[in-house]
């Protein structure tokens, strides 16, 4: 009875709900193990560090264009304070503790504290704004951050030379990177996941409704973007240690468009798809990046554009539907794992219309030539193709 | 003042010199169905952006159980427990119909979880989600909606989703529940159930229902009172049948 108690829950436990943990995991180990056993070169790495980041990004931003449906595009602003934040703390940090994990941390959580203010100032317009409007505040926060960094003299941030920053080991970094983007996967999940996450999809959906209903707006609002910030600029953080130095130059509108690319691509409010998006992307980049190399370096740009749009044709135009019906990942799944049906388990619930048969097929199995044909019977309708 | 759920005391608003709404005196008893009637324009729906704090009175109060609910933001109200529909249905369209519920259960108190016990999944948490499941299939069972408690909101057809938007204020558990046209654009069988509906709700709840219609069978049918606004003032107010033959009125509605 006990056993029989244990494997309920254990059956009750949706499994695909840490499918990506799992992945994320899973991938992280195996990279590790050929990083230590020195499989693994430097441009992998890199791209590994590259990916987290990205994912990082892609999923905070996906909290506030896709689950509470406002536009910002400022998020490499975010990013950006994190990045020299947190990589000045760990250039003072370092003479006196090491290069070590406690640095790492400590620049982590100064990095991310303070874009999470920069987020929740962010967030008090959000409040009034909505829309095109919001987007332009936000906007204009990155520029501002940017140039802000960029007009600082050379000792403190560096100035347009950019931030000189403590290298890391490049074998830990990115198992520690991927270590946060599974925190943040964890935190963002299960936010959305509870009341409070109904709560936010509920203002999304209709904020008029959402107030009449009792949702504090306000709080919800602040706290989204709070979170968001917090991981930009723990991305930040990672970037600076990654690059080991920073350059604000880096942070302009571009790369807030290009992090908005990867929640659109991944699909509006969808966390996985935002994770496969964001890890497609900058492995593409990267990629073009080195192979398309002298004259053809003009390509990399237009080629990138191109895949975009194509990705996003593939994605929703109408007259596409059919082949997206046929070669998708959920057919792919179904197709490998055959779906279990048990008569004895499958209850009048479940039950499903398609496969009860209709009366002219039941007539037909039990008719098996043992009952004469009657002649007077109507003919039985034609059935419907 | 305590035999009255819900007061107003000379509410009105202007519109910068456009009085919308002027000296509106309601005094409605608790258990009561109350309808709020008038031609297009008369300020009805007005009347409900200021009960439920979408707009601030500019004179006038108005005050549930004896407490002043002036000026009070939406959440608040809602908490103090006035709940409203909407003229035009506004559902969370891309969400299933008991999650609509449970937005509508999540501001309760007894339902009370911290953001953080959400995010770390403390045991709180999983009883909470247990609870509020279990109460929105209640409620759902109550507005025959159970079965379709597993569709988007938006695929439901349009009398399952007016019955979801009040099942969903119910669901904020209030003391007061303002009801916007809810038979507007229902079939004569669809307002028939409605009807049954809100009455079940009066008396299951023990609910005071204020409720704007132009469907007059309906008011007749439903309301216990009845005040009638025409171009922001009162024309009218007192029982049903009283006020559906006093002249004035007929000739708001049909004129000479």
């Amino acid at each position: 009875m006990v056993i029989n108690n244990q494997r309920s829950r254990l059956s009750r436990i949706k499994w695909n709900h840490f499918a990506n943990y799992i992945v994320i995991a899973l991938s992280t180990t195996l990279f590790s193990i050929l990083s230590f056993s020195g499989n693994l070169k430097i441009s992998t790495i890199y791209l590994l560090e590259k990916i987290s980041i990205s994912i990082l990004l892609a999923l905070s931003l996906s909290l506030v264009v896709g689950f509470l449906g406002e536009l910002s595009l400022g998020h490499a602003g975010f990013m950006c304070v994190g990045a020299y934040l947190g990589g000045k703390t760990a250039a003072l940090l370092e003479p006196i503790l090491g290069n070590g994990i406690l640095t790492f941390i400590i620049a982590i959580a100064v990095g991310g504290a303070v874009a999470a203010v920069c987020g929740f100032v962010i967030g008090l317009p959000a409040l009034r704004l909505k829309g095109d409007y919001l987007a332009i505040v936000t906007l204009a926060f990155g520029e501002i951050v940017k140039s802000i960094f960029q007009n600082t003299s050379a000792d403190t941030f560096g100035g347009a030379l950019g931030l000189k920053t403590p290298r890391y080991n490049r074998e830990y970094l990115f198992i520690y990177a991927f270590i946060i983007v599974i925190v943040a996967l964890a935190v963002i999940q299960n936010l959305m996941r509870s009341k409070h996450g109904r709560a936010i999809t509920a203002i999304r959906d209709n904020e008029i409704a959402a107030c009449a209903t009792g949702i504090n707006v306000t709080k919800y609002k602040l706290i989204v973007f709070l979170v968001s910030s917090l991981f930009a600029g723990i991305a930040g953080v990672l970037y600076s240690y990654s690059n080991f130095q920073v350059q604000s130059a880096k942070f302009g509108y571009n790369y807030s468009i290009e992090i908005l690319v990867m929640v659109v691509l991944g699909g509006m409010g969808n966390i996985n798809g935002s994770i496969i998006a964001a890890t497609l992307i900058t492995f593409l980049n990267l990629k073009l990046a080195t192979v398309l190399t002298g004259d053809l370096a003009v390509l990399q740009n237009l080629l990138y554009s191109l895949l975009l749009i194509l990705i996003v044709i593939y994605n929703n135009a109408p007259a596409l539907s059919r082949v997206r019906g046929k070669y998708n990942l959920k057919s792919l799944i179904a197709k490998v794992k055959k779906p279990k049906v048990d008569p004895a388990i499958q209850n009048d619930d479940k039950a499903y219309w398609a496969n009860i048969p209709t009366k002219i097929e039941m007539d037909e199995i039990i008719s098996v030539d043992a009952t004469p044909q009657d002649p007077y019977k109507a003919d039985p309708p034609k059935k419907e193709k | 003042m305590a035999d009255y759920l819900m007061e107003t005391k000379d509410l009105g608003i202007s519109f910068g010199g456009l009085k919308a709404v002027q000296a509106l005196n309601l005094s409605i008893k608790k258990n009561q169905l109350y309808g709020l009637v008038g031609p297009n324009g008369a300020g009805k729906t007005t009347v409900f952006n200021m009960l439920t704090g979408v707009y601030k009175p500019t004179f006038g109060n108005f005050y549930l159980d004896g407490e002043n609910l002036t000026g009070k933001n939406q959440e608040t109200i809602n908490r103090k427990g006035i709940a409203r529909t909407f003229q035009n249905i506004r559902l969370f369209n891309n969400m299933t119909v008991i999650r609509n519920v449970m937005v509508g259960l999540s501001s309760r108190p007894e339902y009370k979880c911290s953001i953080l016990t959400s995010v770390l999944r403390l045991p709180h948490h999983f009883r909470i989600e247990r609870e509020m499941r279990e109460k929105a299939k209640e409620l759902l069972r109550i507005f025959d909606l159970e079965d379709d408690r597993n569709n988007l909101s938006c695929n439901l057809p349009y009398g399952k989703q007016r019955k979801l938007e009040i099942a969903r204020a119910m669901a904020t558990n209030p003391k007061l529940l303002l009801l916007d046209e809810p038979a507007a654009g229902m079939n004569p069988n669809e307002t028939t159930e409605l009807m049954n509906t809100i009455r079940l709700i009066r008396d299951k709840f023990d609910m005071t229902i204020l409720l704007i219609e132009h469907d007059m069978k309906f008011v007749s049918g439903l309301c216990d009172e009845l005040t009638v606004l025409n171009f922001g003032t009162v024309l009218a107010q007192g029982e049903t049948r009283q006020v559906l033959n006093d002249p004035n009125v007929i000739k708001a509605y049909i004129g000479e």
